[in-house]
């Protein structure tokens, strides 16, 4: 009866997890075989049907070339904001993190307490704030306006400073100090380059929430020619008539060519994803609690 | 006695140096301290404390510049779009926070019983969709409700969707959004639930057996109320997210011919308030009211569970 029963609830488990998987993953299949169809292939083929590499030619040719290299554009401007987020936040969080878990001074609790109120917040909630900020001091429009907030990381603050503090031993920068090493050189040549894990880590964390973020860019810059590629996709839907079929007409983006757009937008995300596995999965669980 | 004088006047010397090392390195450390973090802290203030602070002014004054109390509070909560917007956003939590709690704890639950590397592979596959978070699963979502293209067209039509329109009706939306976050942010969650199973001590699930609990008993009675502490870290984070809703109702609207409000949810309501009315003082007030929710999950979160521990 036992075993019985085991079995039971252990095939139940499967089928409810092989449905999941259908639906976790019939989406991510769809979107890589369309633009391998035509248009109307799509209606009325089969949704799982692979198509020619002349249909996968054409709507590349033809969303590459819209506007003028509109997409190249719009992948370029995703790349400068987000690796610049990165850069700065990098720079700034992880001596932050250095400096929280290894050195005392006046409001270090203080500095901590905050960064992890800031950090569970959404950061969405700060958007229009910051867009009214940005608005009084003549920022808005500029590069700057989307950079600047995005090195504001304080999940990165956080990471490292779990990092030094759990993984770096006292003893060990006492030891340099005792070396002969000030302050600076403790952390440049101990402490930095014993930092790579969370380095990699923060860098993952921040460019995918960099490179997916929405409402940041899409309130600060009114200039097409300046959109970072989500900005560009919702650019895109206002005109295609692929889901409108009484709008517009004249622009020749359909279904084939807008899934080569939403590929292209998730594909950077997508590989960071598949080799940084591991890590982002780990960093999912420090994030949250100290070990 | 001539001997001990030098000694002692080359004492308090020493002291400073050697004999009181603790207080030299405080100072000297907290020098350094305020260096390591100085680039932190302005950006802290510049891009976190700052804008909070002036749209909390914006939110108090006129457009004039006046003090005028709690008067753009009131006149935004009056206004006709704010209910239905936090409704909007009421609806979708409760969907999406529900099936959190059901379904993200049960498939962790399962992909606890089963082998470890089997579980592995579906964790990572359950968790792949998260890549598309944002603009992009909604576009993919769209090709999904699309009666037209969607592979489960016939599914589609079970409902009686002929075409995307009819899928995306405003009353369907809540269950939509939700369906989307499930999609790209379900499969970081089981990982999360998952892990903190695996923190369970393998004695504890052992001594269950023991004692004649099955499988399921063993997952509701003794796995579930120990991972309770996880679930809420994740329904007040997913609720804080969950209320700040933006670039899904924004572009589903824009697929949508204008049958969907443009104030849907209350981020789009600030927006709007914003960029057509031009009106700063009362998209600050929406926004302070959306700064308030998340500043309070916060304060959940960091004072009632010890999830965060800082030493």
């Amino acid at each position: 009866m036992r075993l019985f029963n085991r079995i039971w609830s252990r095939t139940f488990a499967y089928v409810v997890l092989l449905g999941f998987t259908a639906f976790f993953v019939v989406p991510v299949i769809w979107l890589l075989l369309s633009p391998t169809k035509t248009d109307h292939e799509l209606v009325v083929g089969n949704p799982f049907a692979i198509g020619t590499l002349h249909n996968l030619s054409h709507a590349i040719h033809v969303m590459f070339t819209f506007e003028d290299y509109a997409l190249l554009n719009w992948l370029k401007n995703s790349a400068i904001y987000s690796f610049g987020g990165i850069v700065i936040a990098l720079a700034c969080s992880i001596p932050a993190g250095y400096g929280l878990a290894h050195t005392q001074f006046i409001g270090r609790r203080t500095l901590l307490g905050v960064t992890l109120f800031v950090m569970i917040m959404p950061a969405t909630a700060l958007v229009l704030p910051l867009f009214l900020e940005a608005n009084a001091v003549h920022a808005v429009g500029t590069p700057w306006s989307v950079i600047l907030p995005f090195s504001f990381f304080p999940f990165g603050v956080y990471l490292a400073y779990i990092f030094y503090s759990s993984s770096v031993p006292k003893d060990l920068l006492a030891a340099a100090r005792i070396d002969g090493c000030n302050e600076w050189n403790v952390f440049r040549r101990v402490a930095l380059p014993l930092a790579r894990p969370i380095i990699a880590l923060v860098t993952f964390f921040a460019f995918v929430a960099n490179w997916n973020n929405f409402f940041l860019p899409f309130v600060m810059l009114p200039n097409s020619t300046n959109y970072p590629l989500p900005v560009g996709l919702q650019d895109l839907l206002a005109a295609t008539p692929a889901f409108n079929p009484g709008q517009g007409g004249q622009v020749p983006i359909y279904r084939p060519e807008l899934a080569i757009a939403t590929i292209v937008a998730m594909a950077p995300v997508l590989i960071v994803f598949l080799f940084a596995q591991r890590s982002l999965v780990s960093g999912m669980l420090a994030g949250a609690t100290k070990e | 006695m001539q001997s001990v004088v030098p000694k002692r006047t080359s004492a308090p010397l020493g002291a400073t140096d050697s004999l009181n090392p603790k207080l030299r390195r405080k100072q000297r450390n907290g020098v350094a301290g305020y260096a390591f973090v100085s680039g932190y802290f302005v950006l802290l203030v510049l891009f976190g404390v700052l804008p909070a602070v002036y749209a909390i002014t914006l939110a108090f004054t006129s457009t004039g510049g006046h003090f005028v109390g709690l008067s753009n509070f009131v006149k935004t909560g009056e206004d006709f779009r704010f209910l239905p917007a936090f409704e909007h956003v009421g609806e979708y939590l409760l969907i999406w926070l529900g099936s959190l709690v059901v379904i993200v704890v049960g498939l962790a639950l399962m992909l606890h019983s089963i082998s470890r590397r089997v579980s592995s592979a579906f964790r990572f596959i359950f968790y792949l969709p998260g890549a598309l978070a944002g603009a992009a699963s909604v576009l993919v979502w769209l090709f999904m409700l699309d009666p037209t293209v969607s592979p489960w067209r016939e599914f589609l039509s079970l409902f009686g969707f002929k075409n995307l329109g009819q899928t995306i009706l405003p009353g369907h939306l809540p269950i939509i959004f939700a369906i989307i976050a499930f999609w790209a942010g379900a499969g970081g969650w089981i990982v999360v639930t998952y892990g903190a199973l695996n923190n369970i001590p393998n004695e504890l699930i052992e001594a269950a057996e023991l004692d004649g609990a099955g499988a399921i008993q063993t997952a509701l009675r003794v796995k579930l109320p120990l991972i309770k502490k996880w679930v809420t870290f994740m329904l007040i984070l997913a609720f804080a997210a969950g209320t700040q809703l933006f670039v899904e109702p924004q572009l589903v609207g824009e697929a949508s011919l204008g049958l969907i409000s443009p104030t849907w949810s209350p981020n789009e309501l600030a927006y709007y308030f914003a960029f057509q009315d031009n009106n700063f003082n009362y998209a600050a007030a929406i926004s302070v009211d959306l700064l308030v929710i998340g500043l309070l999950c916060a304060a959940v979160l960091v004072f009632r569970t010890k999830l965060f521990e800082v030493e």
